[in-house]
């Protein structure tokens, strides 16, 4: 096990030896603020860098490893974004700075505003939301303003899919909306026949995924529209997905009236552990009025300036979003371009096609449609030896693979989603498959070792219900 | 523990069964597998007034957070306050010691909306 800091403490070691006091020493702190018992470790340089060091070679990660986590798009984080955040133009500005001295990030922002309207088929864009369901509420904020403005506060219920991510759902709730649950068909798609009984005068929206978190493309999709829109609904899309259509198919074509989208997913900005993300919103050209601000916009005259909309549900987050994670997405887009973006998806599509094809016989498949840039398997044929998709997403570990997704859709027993993303190669995507596999072999074979993984790492399989049902929270 | 035969199960998981007049309300051993292993129970306090179907309160597992509906109309009256400590009498005992609220029912002619054992376990029982 590795040592916490504070054991690793000696008395008076230092990690840096500082000069001599050459200035007055400052009053020193009322007694009454002082404290004994205080522990800060005191360590040495190399120990803290080997310590973290260590750490971070624990993990597992995307730059490490192959990291199939379905609904998360994993996808390689290509370091010339990191090159252009670090650029000292970008890096170094200030939110507080005159307008005129920060043109060039302003642009960034307006064109990065245009190109996600392009790729969406929608009309108006804010950067603002800092995370995939901070941009669903920010959405379903501005339907809730929309339909008020309009008079019509009296639509309290928003449909959502067994299937969603459950941020949709709670987004909903958060934006003061009631749900109501529309089942799905054999197919995996949305049930027709449900959602017309449950579409009313009191419906505001329906919360959509396409594809959907079955990895399958929704194909009733401008049906489940019109449903809505004839209703005098709005429809949200949620753009987790949006890795499967890039350049082949526009949300805003297929109905959509508002999405967010991930460009930490989709867009290849770094990902996880709580880190900074980008949610941007957008909307149709008569929602855009609401969009949360402010937003980037050309000024009267030339150059760029920032505006609030003129409805605007206000700010989602302080100044204009994660800027850097901004520069990261436009860097993206810039450098794979329209043919390139269309490759992503189509790539996405087949490597997930292609594991699909190679696992459908070791397991189960809920679905037997293609699917769209993930797949998702079921182990219920595994969960007959004893093997749950837990057990099997825990050895996976052993074989040096990061594990899909778990137990999602909620819709899918046993559920397992992979989703490679475009950026895997044939040899990844087979290594990946014969550690499957020979899983599955094992699980009929040896089902005990594989309810025990993993066994090759530092520390072996946690109990995980202790620990959420008797947490230790505080060091020491 | 009671008789299978005296359980009405909701189809969103729960039961109930008629205990002394007190409607004893818990899932079913199917929901609590399904759940894996329930680490928090959070159940509508004693004095409500729930509705049949009404949100009787939330179970936590390790895989899901899900929502608990009343199988039946009526007041709560008790609560296991030992599921605060061992949550996972739930999935050890879901029919007996795992049982989450007490009610003083409403009308007992709503448990002719409920399935019975044998078509609950019919229809999500094993091979479903």
């Amino acid at each position: 096990m590795e040592k916490l800091l504070n054991e690793l403490s000696s008395p008076r070691r230092a990690g840096v030896s500082l000069p001599e006091l050459d200035v007055p020493p400052a009053e020193p702190l009322p007694l009454g603020f002082l404290r004994e018992e205080l522990s800060l470790p005191e360590v040495s340089q190399v120990d803290v860098v080997r310590h973290f060091v260590r750490l971070s070679q624990q993990n597992f990660a995307v730059d490490t490893v192959f990291y199939p986590l379905g609904s998360c798009t994993m996808k390689h984080n290509p370091k010339v974004n990191e090159e252009a955040a670090k650029m000292p133009g970008f890096m170094q500005v200030h939110p507080y700075q005159p307008e005129a001295t920060v043109q060039g990030a302003l642009r960034l922002i307006f064109e990065l505003q245009e190109y996600l309207a392009e790729i969406t088929g929608l009309d108006a864009t804010s950067v603002q939301p800092a995370a995939g369901a901070h941009g669903e509420l920010a959405g379903m904020l501005m339907v809730r303003a929309y339909h008020r403005s309009r008079g019509e506060g009296h639509r309290v219920r928003v449909l959502a899919p067994d299937s969603a991510h459950g941020t949709n759902p709670s987004s909903a709730a958060m934006s003061g909306y009631q749900v109501t649950v529309i089942g799905h068909d054999q197919q995996g798609n949305v049930d027709l026949a449900q959602l017309r009984e449950a579409m009313g005068p009191d419906v505001a929206a329906l919360m959509l995924t396409n594809p959907s978190t079955l990895g399958l493309f929704e194909t009733h999709v401008e049906e489940i529209c019109r449903v809505v829109h004839e209703g005098g609904g709005l429809v949200y899309g949620d753009g987790a997905n949006m890795n499967a259509l890039l350049g082949w198919a526009k949300p805003g074509e297929l109905g959509f009236d508002v999405m967010h989208l991930n460009l930490h997913k989709t867009f290849s900005t770094p990902h996880g552990g709580g880190g900074p993300g980008g949610g941007p919103v957008c909307c149709r050209d008569f929602l855009a009025p609401f969009l949360p601000g402010p937003v980037a916009a050309l000024r009267d005259g030339g150059g760029d300036t920032l505006k609030k909309p003129p409805f605007s549900i206000g700010r989602m987050r302080s100044f204009y979003g994660n800027f850097l994670v901004l520069v990261r997405a436009y860097a993206y887009i810039r450098s794979l371009g329209p043919d390139g973006l269309r490759e992503v998806a189509e790539n996405a599509v087949l490597n997930a096609n292609y594991l699909q094809h190679r696992l459908k016989e070791a397991f189960d498949l809920p679905y037997t449609r293609h699917c769209m840039h993930e797949t998702v398997l079921s182990a219920s044929r595994q969960k007959e030896q004893g093997v749950r998709a837990w057990d099997i997403a825990k050895r996976l570990i052993d074989y040096g693979f990061y594990p899909p997704t778990v137990y999602f859709p909620l819709i899918v027993q046993e559920a397992m989603m992979v989703e490679p993303t475009e950026t895997e190669s044939k040899e990844t995507l087979d290594a990946f498959a014969e550690a499957m596999l020979a899983i599955a072999r094992e699980a009929v074979e040896d089902p005990d070792m594989v309810r025990g993984a993993p066994h090759t790492t530092r520390i072996g399989r946690l109990d995980e219900a202790a620990a959420a049902r008797k947490p230790k929270l505080c060091w020491g | 523990m009671s008789k299978l035969s005296e359980y009405r199960y909701a189809k969103t998981h729960e039961w109930v069964r008629i205990d002394d007049g007190a409607a004893v309300v818990g899932i079913s051993a199917h929901a609590a597998e399904q759940l894996g292993d329930v680490v928090f129970v959070e159940m509508t306090a004693v004095g409500a007034h729930l509705k049949q179907f009404d949100r009787l309160g939330v179970v936590e597992s390790v895989k899901a957070v899900s929502d608990l509906y009343s199988p039946i109309s009526g007041v709560v009256t008790d609560t296991n306050g030992g599921l605060l400590d061992r949550p996972e009498l739930v999935n050890l005992s879901p029919l007996d010691e795992g049982w989450m609220v007490k009610l003083a029912p409403d009308d007992l002619a709503e448990l002719e909306n409920l399935l019975t054992s044998q078509k609950y376990e019919e229809t999500f029982g094993e091979g479903h």
